[in-house]
Formats: C-alpha cells, structure tokens, sequence
C-alpha cells in the first residue's frame, strides 16, 4: 500500500488533450490548480469550487467532470480534456466553438470553457442529443452574461450539424 | 467567414453605398481567444517570482468588539511570511473617504470592532493560497458579541444599537426635498393611493469573483497594482488617499479580460487597500483570488430598501403629486460611491410619467450588514419597484385597465427633451408609440384571452405591466444631492461624465484605439472597431482595440471605467470624436497628395480618395503612415496624424442646482414590459408564460450585443424576482453563503423573451446611442411582481417570490393537524432553533443532579469533550470536538448554571465558538422522580447559531443540532446506567451546551 | 477555499482500504466520486486526516443481481448506473430518480454508494433505498453486515456505519413488475429537495417515502383507503414528519406538497 504523505508532493501520471503529463503534487492539489498554474492550462476556469457554477468542467475519460471537485491524484491514469484541445493548433474554431461565435452565445466568457465541454462530452457520447437533453446538460452550468438562449441555439445548431443536418466551414479564429 | 462577407474583404473603393459597420451584428474580436481558453483573466496572468498569495480571517460575527487576536502559531505556520491584522493595515493606510459629511471612519479591515459577518478581521500571506488558509486556520480571535442591527428601520429605533457614533440613530443622511407644490395637491386629492415595499438584498454577482495583485516600490515609495476593478475611476483619489501616496504614486491596470461584473467589481476596492498594504508590508508582491464564499458573504450587495410612495390621484387615473419616502440600507459602512444607489434616480423619481408635484424624504442608514455598492440597475430596481407597484395598485383601485393608467400619465411625445419636477432632461423618446407597439407587436390581446382562458380552466394566471425610462451615463455630480446648497457651495462644483479615446496609428497605417471603458466581457473592442472602421473607411479587421486601463500611461478621467451603461453613448462616441478630428487632418495629407481639396476627400474600402474622382486615390496605410516617416511632408498646421485623443463631456450634466433639482444622468432610454405568469397550484412555482420586453435606446451599434445585454439583465432580474436574497439572520448571520444557497437562475429558469427595439437617437449624445444594459434588471422584477398580484389579487408582493411564501394567498388556512399532533410554531426566516424532549434516565434525581454539576461526567457525556473545568460550582469552560458526519470541529465552550433547583430544575446559559462559527443559547432542565429509580429529565432549549456553519450549511442546521443534542442524552443516560435512548426520539435533554455543542457542531 | 492537508492512499485492494479504517477509524474518510465530500474539504468543514481512494477497486465497480435484489458496488458511478442496460425493468425508481440526483456532470463521478454514505436527508439515493426497503451492506476488516435502510439512516448525515467500515454495496430490491412513482420539489432543478416523494406498489397499497423534510428519508404504508380516508392518512404524514422552516421554504409548505404529491403519487402505482 502506498500512502501519499499529505505534506510531500507526489507523482502523477495522466494525458491531458492527448499530451503525456508526468509531474508531482501533493495530495490535496485541486485539480483545478494543477491544471491552471502547475500546468498554465488557465482555459479551465474556477468560478465557484463547491461544484455548483460549472466554470471548471473538465473531460476526464470521456465524461464531464467538476475539476474543482477532484483531486488531482484522482486522475492518475486518465484522459482528461479541457477547452484547450477544442481549437487546433492553427487556432481555428472548432464546430461547436464557431457555433458560439455566430450565436453571440458568450459575453465575458467566462463560463463558457466549462460549458463547451460539457456539450462536447455531451455530443461525443449522444450524437441524436435533442433540446431536452441539451437544455438538461446545461442546467449544469451558471452564465451570468447572457439570458441562455442563444447558448441553446448554438448547441442546437452545432448538433444539427454534427448530424450533418447543416454544413457549414468552420469559422476561421 | 461565408455569412459575413467584407468582414476581411476591403469594399471597393467609392462604394459609397457600402453599409456602415455600425449597426451589424458582426462576430466579436474578443471571441476567438474566449472560446479557446486564451482568454486573459485576472488569475490566468503570470505574477513575479517571489509572489506571496493572500487569504483572509473573516468576522463571523455580524457586530462585536474584538477582545484579542493572537496571529502568534499562525506566523510561525509553514510558508507564512505574515500576518496582518486591523491595526497593522491601520499604521500604513489612512481611512477609506466617505461620501457624507460625518466623522465616520471606514477601514478595509476590522479594526477594534466587527460590523458585519464575513468582515475581515486579519489577513496572512505565505507561499500559496493553501498555507495561507492552513495559517488562517490557527489565527485565535475572540470576540464579545453585541447586539446587531439588521432592520433599516429599527436601526433609526433612539434604542438601538449605534454601529458608528458619529452616525446618530445609525443614520447617515436624512433630507427632505419638495419639488412644485405637493401638499396643497394631496390635501385637496379625492384619492390617495399609497405602498410600501421592502425591497430585499442581492446581487448581479459575476462568475469571475475578486482578483488583486499588488507591488510596492519603497524607492519610489510607488504602488502598482493590478486588479480587475471596473471603475469608476473617481475611486483612484479614494485609494491613493487610503494608500497616503499621489495619484501618480498608484498606478493602477486591469487585465485584459474580465468575467462580467455588473457593477460588483466596483466593490474590490477596499481589497487593493488591503493588498497594497501587504505587499509594502512584506516587500514582496501579494495576489489575492477571492472564493466564492468571501465573495456571496462580504464583497458586495444591492441596497435593501424600504419605500413608502404615496400618489394623489384623479379619478381618472391620472398621477397628480408623489411622495417618497425611502429608507436606504447601506450596510455596516458608508462605502464609496454611496450613498449613490439612493441618488442615482433622483432626476427621473417619476419614471416615464409627467408629474410635475414631487416630496421625497431620502434616509440612509447603516445596519450590520455587508456594505453596499454597485449593481447592475443601481438604484432602479428598487424605485422601480415601488412606482410601478404604485401604478398597478392604482389600476386595482380605480378598477381600470393597467395599460390605461400607464398611458394616461406617460410623458406626452411632443414633449422632448422634457424636464421633471426633480430635474432631469429626458432626452427623447415616443413612450405612446413604444407602447403601442408592444402591444399589438408583442400580443397583448393574445395573452389577455390566454389569461382568460387559463382562468376559466382554474388555473392561477396573471398579466403585468411596466413601463421604466432607464438613465444612462451618469452626473458625476448626482450624489452631491445628498449634500445641501450651501454644502456644495463649500466643496465646489461637481458634474460632467468626462469620456476618453485614443486613435493611433503606427508606421505601418495600422489603426489602435484605446480606450478607458474597462469592459467586463460586453465587447466593447468590436464595437470601437467597428465605429473607427466606418470613419476611416476600414473593416474593423483592420483595428485593433485595447481596452486594458493602466491609470499611468493612458488618458482617464474620474468618470472611466464600466458603469451607468455608458459605453455606447459616451465612449464609443469619443472614438467617434476622436477618429473625425484624425480623419479631417488625414484629408488635408491626403488633398495635398492628390491634388484637391480636404473637402473632396472620402475614406472607403481602405482607401483615401477624391469624391469627385474615385480613381484619384491612395491606400489609406500610406497616407496614415506619412506622419511617421516624412513629418515634413505633411501640410502645414496639421500637427501630427500619430495619436489623437479625444475628451468628451456633454453640457447637459449640470451640478445640482440650488433648488435640488440634478439632471442626474446624460440619457434617458425606454422600456415597456408585460408578461403572463402562471403560478402552479402544487408548487405555487411562478412560472413565465410569455415576457415581451420593448426598447427604445436610440441608435443601436450592435444588435446582437443589444439583444446580450437584455437577455442577460432579464435573466438577473428573474434571479432578483423569483430566486435570490442575501438573506440575514435577525442575529445578523448570513444565510446565503454558498451558490447552493444563492440561487442564480439557470436555463431551466430563464424563458426567452420576446425583445422590440425602437430607435429613437439621443440628440445629446455623438452617436445617438443611449445606454441598454440596465433596463431590465429595473423593469423586469415588479413586471413578474405585478403579474403574481394580478394572478393571486393581493396588494402586498415581497421579493423574492418564494414559492412558500404564497401558500396562505393560494389555500388559505393549512389542513389541520390530526388531533393528538401538535402543531410547531412558525418563525419563518428565523435562524433561531428551538426545541424540546425527554428521557429517561436509570438513577435518582440527585445522582442526575451531580452528574449535570460534575465536570469529569459532563466530560464523559459529551461527545468529543477533551475537557471540562470549573470556575466555580456554576460555572465550566470545555474543549469539544463536534462532528457530524465528516464535518468536524474543535470548540471552545462556556457553560454557566442558573435558577438552581436542586434536584429539581436547572437553567444551563452558555455559549461555543470555533473555526465553524459560534453557539449560544439557553436551555431548561427538569428532573422529575418515576417509579423504579428512574429519572425522567425534560429540556427545552433555544439556541442561536452563527459564523460561516450558518451562512454554508443552513439547510442542514437543525438537523443536526437535534442529532448532537441526542448525543448527549444519550450518552448520559449511558453514564447513568440506563438504556442509551433508541433512534429519533428519545434524547432527553437538558444541557443547552449541548446545543452550544451543535452549535459549533456541523 | 483549499482542503486542509491529508495523506491519500489510492486502494490496491479492498483490505488495504479496510486497513486504513481499521487503525485510523474516524478520522479516515473513504473517497469515491467525492461530489458529496469535496465541497466539504474545500470549505474546510471537513478535515480528515487521510483519504483512501477506493475507485481503482474493481470488486466494487459491478452492479449485478443477488436474490431477488440488485446490488450497486460502492464505486458504481450514478452514471454509470444510470446507462445499466436493465435499470428500467429491474431498478424503475432509480431510472426515475438518478436523472434528480445533482447534475450530468456531478452524476459522471459520484457514485450510488457515496450518496448514501452522506445521508442528506433531501438526497434521492438514500429515498429511493429507504422507499425500496433496500439494505446497505457494511464491510470491515473484522466482518460484513447488513443493515436495512430503515435502521442505517440516523439522522442528518449521520448513519449506522462504524468508524471502521465502509459501504460495499447496496441493494436494492428489483422492481419486479411493481409500479413506482418519484416526484420532487426544488427551488431550481438540480437542487436539493425541498420535498421528494417515491411510491412504490406493495402488495397491500402502497409505501410512500419522503425526503427533504425530516431529519431522514421516511416510508409509511399506506393501504387502498377510500378518497377521504387517504386524505386524513397523508395528513398525518405529512404532520409526523415534523417539518421545519428554513429560508427556501416553510414547514406548512412542505406538509401541502407531502399531501398533494403523496395524493398523486399513489394515485399513479394504484391506477
Ligand atoms: S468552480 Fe467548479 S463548479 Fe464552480
Ligand atoms: S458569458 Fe459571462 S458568465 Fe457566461
């Protein structure tokens, strides 16, 4: 058995956005704070850490997840994706991220990484995700900017066309 | 970009027909960085090495004197490079300034004394935020309670307790005003119809919470800091005065990016204070991340206030005088700006109607609460809800139709610009038309037959109405109001709304604009863009807009920064202004070059160019760089095209005038509201059927951002109506710590509404634009209120709509308790428990008697007691850790025995208080002899519980009390040799330490 | 807003887990999905001094049918439970239920277990077990016992669980073609119940269990009563349960909605 002395940092193994991470940390590192200033993934953002407002969600083995409300060591040996993995390296949009910019679907932005990676876990794992669906998923997360409706429209727009309903170019960054 | 064509593509030049950038709903440039987790947030921003991070020791006391804090383990605690308390800040600050002529002081931290729960008492920095939080865990304050005053209006009791002396009857300003000849009019008025309304606290608290990194220079005795502060800038002078440097000794920047603020991000200020004061303290740098507890608990709040208006009315509704009587809560201190939410509305106190006879009597009190400032609304929501309270119940009364009530008073459209009783000049506007307009527009008749119908089938199914003129760009010298003529005389004129911009443009002819509106996520820099590209015939591609403010290098003024929903008119007017004044020099290059006149000389599709020849033209980069690489070229008197920078003040924001009368903002935009609301007979779950919301803000920039903007304030505003208070104790314990307990509407609470726009420009301001993104945080909370008294036909509507609170109104009286069951009193809101029981104990009532008084039994009865030692025969401390669940605590407890009764009765008084919070309460034990050697022991307690267990864990508070309480009884019937009670009921009880003990306890 | 320090141990095997509880008693803390626990270390109102990670345990990721029950291991996400393929056949009151328990994205990582293990009375894992009448099954290094649902919740967040045990799994009776109902009320969905009803069929009537209104979730069996008798009965529910006040709701408010949900609810399994 190995237990992990809570004042020692400790190794920690993981992927985050396809990327081998090999670093150390002590036990009670949120995972949180690892990610935005152990790593500088700063996209993940932390708006509340008692798990209610949803600006920290994250991607851990395919599935949303509250990164204010895990610790770090939790994730030895999984994938984790954050909003950093959804552009690609040229910076252009992602589907679902162009969605956002043509629906004004954020204001200050704040929010809005944990949002989109709620729906794109959302998506990945029910590609015929309808608006109740959608519309329950989001009950997950707090915007203060902009009244939800046209994040709805976005994340019906975007499912429309990852059913290839619609096609459209991503939209340049 | 397929559906934006000429967003990357130059017109053709001479295309004078191209549309004007203004006005389209283009993707925003502050997009892409945001989606992709670029974003630059305060927090996201590296810091020096060396860095030290903050955390905060917060009162958990609404009102108290601090006896003694000893910071000793905790500056010896790992990482920690100090720990501040009250007095420390005190020796190298001086006082925040207050806004009313008083001899009140108003530190950042606690000194001497606690005002409000979740004050800041003592504050360390280490090495990071988790040692400085394990430090602040070892901090030992104590404190002597006093009593708190929550009430606004018992806090003017001549009995209550006084927070400041130098605010007698807590009461920091109270002035009368009478405007045209109101009490002739009511005194002869057939009608007096009058309200009173207690609106509650809340607050448009952002995602994004408080974020402050601060740097000391002792060289040059300078400060830096970095904050995500939103203005206004007047609150510079306050800081560099509390920091005891000049101006030019504090600079002062914010991050590129902000996550929403809504006013609240006014309120960090105190935190610079506080972290300035470390850094030079400690030499080092200091960051300080606000949590959302600190945040919900102590950053900031809306006012609570308590307005009585009365209206004289004519018969046929007309409103002849009003008078106003409003009692402001400002909180423990007079923080800056305030009293300004009181003041905000003072020009437009009669809304959208023409009422030329107005009183007001304007109160501010302070009370033990966290200290207010701004929020998105400022100041409407509360008159708002008062006025158009007013309006409906006028309706109700004279058995009228809303909509002709509202009608009959609205100011006439001819009547542009009109000038209230109370002084403003409403700029203009067609309140008939937007009315009409929303109603077949928006259905009314629809929703009238849909009500008629719900109704006919039993459900419960109202319609309400408003009608609000939202001001925008604030007088910066509406708060002298609060001051008398002669006071003003003698502190000097103040007013304007001083507005900057700067063009720039580099060797290249690339375009900058910077401008000092400090954005909190809106998307100011595409509109400037937008606004500059249609000057210089650009596409806002080609500029580049940086709206960071570094107080040090870019032109500002008291009036910067993001408030009074002031960008569109005043801000993106400057750089209007400003690029037109760099544009005509530019023509004048450009005629030279070719060979006409500047007056022929057009900017489109990236060009400069000859109107009368639309050939004759030259890129615009090469007549934009000419003043960097050949100055001498340039034609006389043109000065420099490089940087220009434009100020702005509109003329109409006058002082206050002798008479009081204040043009308290620059423009006044319109609102007209309804909606259908249907309550559920189960839930009692107000629920909105249909929400049609008209605009008129004068020209409109960006639609889509003007859509944002309104959909967002509807959407806090459904929070204010139907969800969120900061609720208070009547011991002044926060209830409302966490978002659990805060309730922010999510999708599921927000239905779209249905938005209208009308356009009616402002003459006042540059691009006729008025501000938006107030109105419906005004207009919205007493259109559901209205609709909610419409569905359920009673007078008396209190925010927020607690579904619970509408029971009465709904089914009247409550289905008896069987018999045999006894009803529990009701105290609703109050934070007081209470409660009873019994057991049975296998021991005479002198051995029971001995045990209660023998502090080695007491230690084996209660539960995690480490110890127990007697004063006096009546009197023991203890040490006890208190866990429910995995939530545990170590407390300090006081216990003190009365009415002795031996072996009768006891009265056990005591108190506990640790890192969880505190316990006090009261508790009466009986012992009477049964049968068998056995005791029966009854106790009744009542108790009080405070500190962040209450304002975090409220929900689960009584439970729990009861559980420890049972702890107890059990374990002292053990002692006693008896059975240990069975589950859930039995507990006996006696010992109000235990319920200190719970106290503490969860 | 960070946990105080504590040593974690990622489990190997359940008798390491054990272990740990076994010499460290109450001032371990097992960590599942910790949706339940982590606000309480991050707020600091819990502070234990070791975590022990049980989520790499295998023997507890199944849920799998035991003699007419359907056992849930303690690191069964509630999603994953929720995506069981035969949930609406055999587990119906937890397929209406789960979709209430938090949120999708608090659902993902907490488990079935860890719920019950806090014991929050407005909480739906712990109604759905105690509507059931289901059992919680306690390991410690020493033994395993069962404890039925009714016996283990004792009162806010407290339970029949020794300082030395954990949950295993819980069990829950299958539906076996008996009718069920749930229905809740919260100020916004996702929140914590201010009341929450499940009916289940049983061969006499029906058992009516409440959450969010007394100190634990309650069952009472109601027999087929005419009209006006259920009335009276649901009224003396609803008054037994001893309701209280706190600031989303008042007491008379949750005694209507045990009354008019209640009415409801077995007016559905009786149909
Ligand atoms: S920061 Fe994690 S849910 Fe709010
Ligand atoms: S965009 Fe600001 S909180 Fe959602």
């Amino acid at each position: 058995m190995t237990r992990m002395a809570a004042e020692q940092r400790h190794r920690i193994r993981f992927t985050l956005n396809g990327e081998a991470v090999d670093r150390a940390c002590e036990p009670r590192m949120l995972l949180t704070d690892f990610l935005r200033h152990e790593i500088g993934a700063t996209g993940t953002h932390v708006g509340c850490e008692h798990g209610v407002c949803g600006a920290c969600t994250v991607n851990v083995d395919g599935r949303p997840a509250r990164a204010c409300l895990t610790l770090t060591l939790q994730v030895e040996g999984s994938e984790v994706r954050t909003v950093e993995s959804l552009a690609d390296r040229q910076g252009r949009l992602g589907l679902l991220q162009s969605a956002f910019r043509r629906h004004h679907a954020l204001q200050c932005g704040f929010c809005t990484p944990g949002i989109l990676m709620s729906l794109d876990a959302l998506f990945a794992r029910r590609a015929n995700a309808d608006e109740a669906e959608i519309r329950d998923v989001l009950t997950g997360h707090l915007c203060r900017c902009t009244g939800y409706a046209p994040i709805v429209r976005a994340a019906l727009e975007a499912a429309a066309e990852l059913r290839g309903e619609t096609n459209r170019e991503a939209v340049d960054a | 970009m397929g559906e934006f064509p000429g967003m990357n593509v130059n017109a053709a030049a001479g295309a004078s027909t191209a549309k004007p950038w203004v006005g389209q709903s283009i993707p925003r440039v502050e997009d892409p960085a945001l989606l992709s987790g670029r974003g630059r947030f305060i927090d996201d921003i590296g810091v020096r090495p060396g860095t030290l991070h903050a955390a905060i020791l917060r009162s958990p006391h609404a009102h108290a004197t601090i006896v003694a804090i000893d910071t000793a383990a905790a500056k010896q605690a790992r990482g920690v490079a100090a720990v501040l308390t009250g007095e420390d800040i005190k020796a190298l600050t001086a006082s925040l300034v207050v806004g009313v002529k008083a001899p009140v002081e108003c530190w950042p931290i606690a000194v001497g004394r606690v005002r409000y729960a979740g004050e800041p008492v003592a504050m360390v920095v280490a090495e990071s935020r988790y040692l400085a939080e394990d430090a602040i865990d070892l901090i030992d304050a104590q404190y002597e309670a006093l009593p708190a005053v929550i009430d606004p209006v018992r806090a003017m009791d001549p009995g209550a307790a006084l927070l400041h002396n130098g605010f007698p009857r807590n009461t920091a300003s109270d002035r009368s005003f009478k405007y045209g000849d109101p009490e002739p009019i009511f005194a002869d008025a057939k009608r007096t119809i009058a309200i009173t309304i207690r609106y509650p606290r809340n607050s448009c608290t952002p995602i994004e919470t408080y974020g402050v990194i601060a740097e000391y220079d002792p060289g040059e005795q300078a400060y830096d800091v970095l904050a995500n502060f939103q203005g206004p800038f007047s609150i510079h002078a306050v800081l560099s005065r509390a920091l005891k440097v000049p101006g030019n000794r504090l600079r002062l920047r914010t991050p590129p990016d902000s996550g929403g603020s809504f006013g609240v991000k006014q309120g960090v200020f105190p935190y610079i204070v506080l972290m300035a004061a470390a850094a030079r303290a400690t030499g080092r740098p200091v960051k300080w991340i606000e949590d959302r507890l600190e945040h919900l608990t102590a950053s900031v709040s809306a006012t609570n206030r308590v307005t009585t208006l009365r209206a004289a009315v004519a018969d046929d509704g007309k409103v002849l005088a009003l008078d106003w009587d409003q009692v402001e809560d400002c909180g423990a201190h007079l923080r800056a700006p305030e009293p300004a939410t009181l003041y905000r509305m003072h020009g437009n106190l009669t809304g959208a109607y023409d009422i030329r006879h107005v009183a007001v009597r304007n109160r501010v009190v302070v009370t033990n609460k966290t200290p207010t400032g701004l929020n998105r609304g400022f100041g409407g929501p509360q008159v708002y809800f008062a006025l158009e309270r007013l309006m409906q119940r006028i309706a109700v009364e004279l058995k009228r139709d809303p909509v002709e009530i509202i009608s009959r008073n609205l100011v006439p459209a001819d009547a542009f610009p009109y000038r209230t009783a109370t002084g403003a000049l409403l700029d203009s506007g067609n309140y008939q038309q937007a009315l009409a307009r929303a109603v077949s527009e928006g259905g009314l008749e629809a929703l009238n037959a849909r009500r008629d119908q719900a109704r006919a089938e039993g459900r419960i199914y109202g319609i309400g109405f408003t009608a609000v003129v939202e001001p925008s760009v604030s007088n910066m010298g509406y708060i002298t109001t609060v001051l008398t003529a002669a006071e003003r005389r003698k502190a000097g004129p103040k007013n304007g709304a001083q507005a900057t911009a700067t063009i720039t443009i580099d060797p290249l002819g690339g375009v900058s604009v910077q401008v000092a509106s400090v954005p909190q996520g809106q998307g100011h820099r595409t509109v400037l863009a937008q606004v500059v590209a249609d000057v210089l015939g650009l596409t806002p591609a080609d500029i580049r807009v940086n709206a960071e403010l570094d107080t040090a290098k870019d032109a500002w003024s008291i009036a910067s920064g993001n408030y009074a929903s002031r960008f569109a008119p005043a801000v993106a007017g400057t750089a209007k202004i400003a690029a037109e004044r760099l544009a005509g020099r530019l023509a004048r290059a450009a005629a030279a070059g070719l060979n006409t006149e500047s007056d022929d000389i057009a900017f489109a599709g990236g060009f400069v160019f000859s109107k009368r020849n639309p050939d004759n033209k030259s890129p615009f980069s090469r007549i934009a760089a000419l003043s960097h690489w050949s100055p001498g070229a340039l034609p006389e008197g043109i000065g420099q095209t490089i940087r220009e920078t434009a100020f702005w003040t509109p003329p109409e924001l006058t002082p206050p005038d002798d008479q009081d009368h204040v043009n308290s903002s620059l423009c006044y935009g319109f609102i007209f509201d309804f909606c259908g609301v249907e309550i559920d007979r189960v839930t009692l779950q107000p629920r909105i059927d249909h929400y049609v919301t008209m605009h008129d803000c004068g020209t409109i920039l960006h639609p889509a951002m003007v859509d944002g903007q309104v959909r967002g304030g509807y959407a806090q505003a459904i929070g204010a109506a139907l969800y969120e208070e900061y609720a208070y104790a009547p011991d002044g314990s926060f209830l409302s710590g966490t978002f659990a307990d805060y309730l922010l509407p999510t999708v599921a609470e927000v239905p779209e509404p249905l938005i209208l726009h009308m356009q009616t420009p402002s003459p006042f301001t540059p691009l006729g634009s008025k501000g938006v993104g107030e109105g419906n945080c005004m207009s919205t909370p007493v259109c559901i209120a209205n609709a909610v008294a419409d569905a359920l036909g009673v007078a008396d509507i209190e925010l927020p709509l607690l579904p619970a609170r509408l029971a009465e109104a709904v089914r009247g009286a409550e289905m008896a308790a069987p018999s045999g069951t006894k009803a529990p009193e009701t105290r609703h809101g109050d934070r007081r428990l209470s409660g009873e029981g019994s057991a049975k104990v296998a021991a005479s009532p002198q051995q029971v008697w001995a045990m209660l008084l023998d502090p080695t039994t007491l230690a084996a009865v209660i539960p995690g007691c480490h110890s127990v030692k007697k004063l006096s025969h009546t009197d023991f401390t203890a040490i006890v850790t208190i866990g429910i669940g995995p939530v545990k605590g170590r407390y300090r407890a006081r216990i003190v025995l009365s009415d002795l009764d031996k072996p009768a009765g006891v009265t056990l008084a005591g108190n506990v208080d640790g890192a969880l919070g505190f316990g006090s309460g009261k508790g009466r034990i009986t012992l009477a002899p049964e049968t068998d050697g056995v005791t029966a022991v009854h106790y009744r307690y009542d108790a009080e519980i405070g500190g962040k267990i209450a304002s975090i864990g409220g929900r689960l508070l009584d439970g729990a009390a009861r559980l420890i309480i049972g702890q107890v009884f059990a374990g002292l019937a053990r002692q006693a040799g008896g059975d240990t009670p069975a589950k859930g009921g039995v507990i006996a009880s006696a010992l109000s330490k235990l319920r200190s003990l719970f106290g503490g306890g969860r | 807003m960070k946990p105080a320090a504590f040593d974690y141990v990622r489990a190997e095997s359940l008798d390491e887990a054990l272990d740990v509880l076994r010499n460290e008693g109450g001032d371990a803390r097992i960590i599942a999905g910790g949706q339940s626990l982590m606000p309480m270390l991050n707020m600091r109102l819990a502070r234990p001094r070791i975590l022990v990670d049980i989520m790499r345990l295998a023997e507890l990721r199944r849920v799998e049918p035991r003699q007419g029950n359907i056992a849930v291991g303690a690191a069964v996400r509630q999603a994953e439970l929720l995506e069981w393929p035969a949930l609406d056949r055999d587990l119906t009151l937890l397929s209406l239920a789960l979709p209430w328990t938090g949120h999708a994205q608090t659902r993902s990582r907490g488990t079935v277990c860890g719920s019950i293990a806090h014991a929050d009375p407005s909480a739906e894992m712990p109604l759905a077990l105690v509507a059931l009448g289901g059992e919680v099954v306690l390991r410690s290094a020493r033994k395993r016992r069962r404890v039925a649902a009714h016996d283990f919740f004792l009162g806010v967040m407290a339970t029949d669980r020794n300082d030395d045990e954990m949950i295993e799994a819980v069990e829950f009776p299958a539906t076996n073609g008996r009718r069920c109902a749930f229905r809740e009320v919260a100020r916004r969905h996702g929140d914590f119940a201010i009341v929450a009803c499940a009916a289940v069929a049983t061969e006499r009537g029906v058992r009516l269990a409440v959450g969010g209104v007394a100190d634990m979730p309650v069952a009472r069996e109601f027999d087929i009563l005419p009209a006006s008798a259920l009335d009276g009965a649901l009224n003396a529910f609803a008054w037994d349960l001893d309701a209280r006040d706190d600031f989303h709701a008042t007491a008379r408010y949750r005694r209507d909605l045990v009354r008019m949900i209640g009415h409801e609810l077995i007016a559905e399994v009786t149909r």
